[in-house]
């Protein structure tokens, strides 16, 4: 078994801001988080399958592809954008990082290859802070 | 010979913001600007790294009190600054497009009114970690 990471980043604005809570409550919850008018990151994001090697190229996967497809299904709907307003597969939850990774662990699964299984969503919100979602 | 001494001081914030000429229509704007025009903003993590250049005191040994220079920043950039929305929650930025160019040249200004003339000050801005701008050069 060999694992696969490949790194992306991305950068966007959002807030901590729970709607069924009055503005005191998230305040004390969240901070600076709640900003209304939002704040934002630079993301970083380690996407990591893993599997067995092809016997004819040597590759777990074509990385090429792996981050095409990465580029078409999470960065086109993420980078440069407001999580909370733009991006269809956050409407309704909570723009923490720790749903930011799994929504994107659930944007890449229908599109892999079936000879690699995702193993890992490593997702740096700040250099200092980071979460990690293992589908399970 | 000088004994000049740079000392600096890394400090990050993040903030919201779009780069949008109010001026110009939205085409243009989309056109100059692409995805950094969206109307409902974009954020980033931006380091910001100090310098100062000055002799060491005799007495203390410090160009300066890093803990002083440390307040002096969070009082006067990250507070300002941190988890903001550079358009709207700032006064720096109301009419002037926050980008990094900009945004450094505000931070040298508003550094430089609380730090002592004989020091020099250049400051450094990190808005991705390939993207980076100085003032003064």
């Amino acid at each position: 078994m060999v694992y696969l990471t490949r790194l992306e980043h991305f950068n966007a604005a959002h807030k901590l801001y729970n709607p069924n809570w009055n503005k005191e409550k998230n305040d004390e919850m969240f901070g600076a988080c709640a900003n209304e008018n939002w704040h934002g990151h630079n993301f970083d994001l380690f996407v990591t399958i893993k599997g067995e090697p092809d016997a004819d190229t040597g590759f777990l996967m074509d990385v090429k592809k792996l981050k095409l497809i990465i580029k078409e299904h999470v960065i086109a709907k993420v980078d440069h954008k407001n999580l909370n307003l733009d991006v269809e597969f956050l409407k309704g939850k909570m723009c923490s990082t720790e749903n930011l990774a799994i929504g994107i662990w659930n944007e890449l699964i229908p599109h892999l290859p079936k000879n690699v299984q995702l193993h890992c969503i490593k997702l740096y919100e700040t250099p200092r802070i980071y979460v990690e979602y293992f589908g399970d | 010979m000088s004994k000049k001494v740079a000392v600096y001081r890394k400090e990050h914030f993040n903030a919201a913001h779009r780069l949008h000429n109010p001026e110009w229509t939205e085409e243009v704007n989309n056109k100059v600007f692409g995805k950094c025009n969206n109307p409902n903003y974009h954020g980033h993590n931006y380091e910001l790294e100090v310098k100062l250049v000055g002799e060491p005191d005799a007495r203390t040994g410090y160009v300066m009190d890093m803990k002083e220079l440390s307040n002096i920043i969070k009082e006067n950039v990250l507070d300002k600054f941190d988890h903001k929305n550079l358009n709207l929650d700032t006064m720096e930025f109301k009419d002037l497009n926050p980008t990094a160019e900009n945004i450094v040249v505000v931070i040298y200004d508003l550094l430089r009114a609380k730090i002592d003339v004989k020091f020099e000050l250049q400051v450094r801005l990190y808005e991705t970690p390939r993207n980076f701008v100085e003032y003064p050069v």
